[in-house]
């Protein structure tokens, strides 16, 4: 840090290294000292708590992942074999695939909606517009752990009111928390909680486009249809990608849902169910730390590779919009 | 994918029905967006028994709403009470700190020209894909070795790193401050730092908020983290010990009481953020925009 300032000290004296933005050199230089250090003061408390608590926990963290720690024999020095183990652990693969299998129906499903809903939204098809974009993103403002509990709650057999419903109607009330039944009524929380959040990000975008592309798309006869798929969709696609990134992000990571779920479904929500909460059961039930802290990176390799996928496949389509 | 579902909505639209089926498509999804949450209020309103003996939409035979609140405040020695406060404490601290630091931090990459901004800057936005499970074992370890695993710090601390808060501030810092002011300011003798407080703070405002706002949201509501690194049941959050109630509730003949207790309890946990939320529409609303258009 220090050596940053003084470097930037120097630089100062040196002849046509000014940004264009700086008084001339008329009073005492402290003035110039302070607008060169400043930057620094001001990313201080940022950076001090970046390295602290990001920076570092990622360099011991990898540390870890390079050593095995045995009752007998201690902690020894093993490379990447943690890293090896985890490509070989099919209760590993099992939870990507399963957190895969979930997002590739509950992302589309989800931002699909998110997509319509701020289209409709930012046109004026319909009114009272703000009690529909305020509805919708209520569920955001839910902490997941409840929006568990609660839909855990509506699919139960003891007192949810689907249950209830079909009960009074003299049906079997319909099991929903089964190996094959877990996905759709986990996506179904995601979808609920989440859809409301990505349709203000992609109407927010919408609301920026300036009004005169429009009309301009408008004399030349375009149809609704036409304006959204040709005009309004290309325009905010940036915003579109950056909510299908995060997305799969949270997907990868999935564990509160399911880790509720678990109490009400536990043949269903095994201890691999997902990389998180196999993870976690592995780390902090049985403190494999070693490993764990090996699979978490290989947790980020994949979301990583993943995020480049769509940024590759979203950039051809974006060649093909323009 | 888009395709396929844009097209039943835009093709009625053409066809002049529009209005109509717009409206009933909407109406619709506000049901299923709002009423679980109207359940889960109506149920707060009910006995233990009239949870399960009456229809889940619609009000039980007594008005217990009350009684509830107290159950829930006594229960366990008023744990419930001792898990508000430390939610509270944890997302007051560490969304004010995060969006202050954010704030300083994205004024300086958008205001300044200095050796090491862009690669100091790239480290951040890389920062925001990495999944937040990379830290957990760290963090955990980390934690228990200085001691402060089991005081709330130990998830206060990490929180106030918000690497897609300084994102968003500095897109905000780079739109709304003129440099024309600055400049102003300069010429007029005030310090960088006197600038920053006096008149950049307020013109960042909207954006502060909307940093503030989503950061006290993800606090109020997390749950991973505080999980692992708080496991005296004094210190747990609400997420946590409404977890933890319902995992009791659900075990065979021990305390199926608890349910409403939980039901009510989640009520309880979601009212705060909703009213922030409402209060504050206008101005995350505004910095929602100016941080999706540079998305």
């Amino acid at each position: 840090m220090y050596e940053e300032v003084n470097m930037s000290l120097r630089e100062t004296s040196a002849p046509g290294s000014s940004t264009g933005k700086e008084r001339p050199p008329t009073r005492f230089s402290w003035q110039r000292f302070e607008r060169k250090s400043i930057p620094y003061f001001f990313l201080l408390p940022f950076l001090v708590g970046y390295v602290l608590f990001q920076i570092y926990p990622l360099i011991y963290s990898f540390n870890l992942s390079l050593y095995r720690k045995q009752l007998i024999g201690g902690i020894t020095f093993i490379g990447f074999t943690n890293y090896l183990k985890v490509f070989h652990d099919p209760s590993f693969w099992e939870g990507i695939r399963n957190v895969l299998i979930f997002g590739a129906f509950q992302i589309p499903v989800m931002l699909g909606l998110a997509l319509i809903f701020a289209l409709i939204l930012d046109s004026d098809i319909i009114k009272k517009r703000t009690i529909f974009r305020l509805g919708f993103f209520l569920p955001f403002a839910v902490p997941s752990v409840v929006a568990a509990l609660l839909w855990g709650y509506f699919y139960g057999q003891s007192f949810g009111p689907i249950a209830q419903i079909a009960n009074a109607l003299k049906l079997t009330p319909p099991v929903f928390l089964t190996p094959r039944g877990i996905f759709p009524a986990m996506a179904n929380i995601s979808t609920w909680q989440y859809t409301g959040y990505n349709m203000l990000i992609i109407y927010a975008a919408l609301k920026a486009i300036p009004p005169e592309i429009y009309e301009a798309a408008r004399v030349d006869g375009a149809s609704n249809w036409q304006m959204a798929w040709h005009i309004r969709i290309p325009l905010v696609w940036p915003a579109i990608v950056l909510t299908i990134i995060f997305s799969i992000n949270g997907t990868l990571q999935l564990f509160n849902e399911p880790n509720v779920l678990t109490v009400v479904a536990p043949t269903v929500v095994n201890l691999h169910f997902t990389p998180n909460i196999y993870l976690y059961n592995l780390a902090f039930r049985n403190a494999e730390f070693n490993y764990s802290a090996a699979m978490a990176f290989a947790l980020a390799l994949v979301s990583g590779a993943l995020a480049s996928l769509v940024l590759f496949l979203t950039r051809r389509r974006e060649k093909e919009l323009k | 994918m888009a395709t396929q579902l844009l097209k039943p909505v835009n093709y009625k639209l053409r066809r002049g029905v529009s209005t109509t089926s717009t409206y009933i498509f909407m109406a619709a999804f506000l049901g299923y967006f709002l009423l679980p949450l109207l359940w889960l209020v109506l149920a707060s309103t009910k006995t233990n028994a009239g949870l399960f003996s009456t229809f889940g939409f619609w009000f039980g035979n007594n008005f217990n709403f009350f009684q509830n609140l107290k159950d829930l405040f006594a229960y366990d020695n008023g744990h419930f009470a001792l898990w508000m406060r430390n939610t509270a404490f944890y997302a007051v601290l560490a969304s004010i700190g995060s969006s202050l630091i954010s704030a300083l931090a994205g004024y300086a990459f958008a205001q300044y020209q200095f050796p090491g901004r862009n690669i100091i800057f790239g480290f951040v936005l890389a920062s925001i894909f990495v999944p937040a499970t990379v830290f957990a074992v760290p963090l955990f370890l980390m934690m228990s070795k200085t001691g402060l695993s089991n005081t709330l710090w130990a998830v206060i601390l990490p929180a106030l790193v918000n690497p897609f808060g300084v994102y968003l501030m500095r897109i905000y810092a780079e739109r709304a401050v003129s440099q024309d002011l600055v400049d102003a300011a300069r010429v007029d003798g005030a310090s960088e730092l006197l600038i920053f407080i006096t008149i950049v703070f307020r013109i960042l405002a909207p954006g502060f908020v909307t940093v503030l706002l989503f950061a006290f949201v993800g606090a109020w509501n997390s749950y991973f983290l505080p999980l692992l690194l708080l496991s005296k049941s004094n210190l747990f959050l609400l997420t946590v010990g409404l977890a933890f109630w319902n995992s009791l509730a659900s075990q065979p003949g021990v305390a199926q009481v608890l349910y409403i207790l939980v039901v009510t309890g989640s009520v309880v946990a979601i009212v705060p953020v909703m009213v922030v939320f409402l209060f504050l529409q206008r101005y995350w609303q505004e910095g929602l925009s100016l941080g999706s258009i540079a998305g």
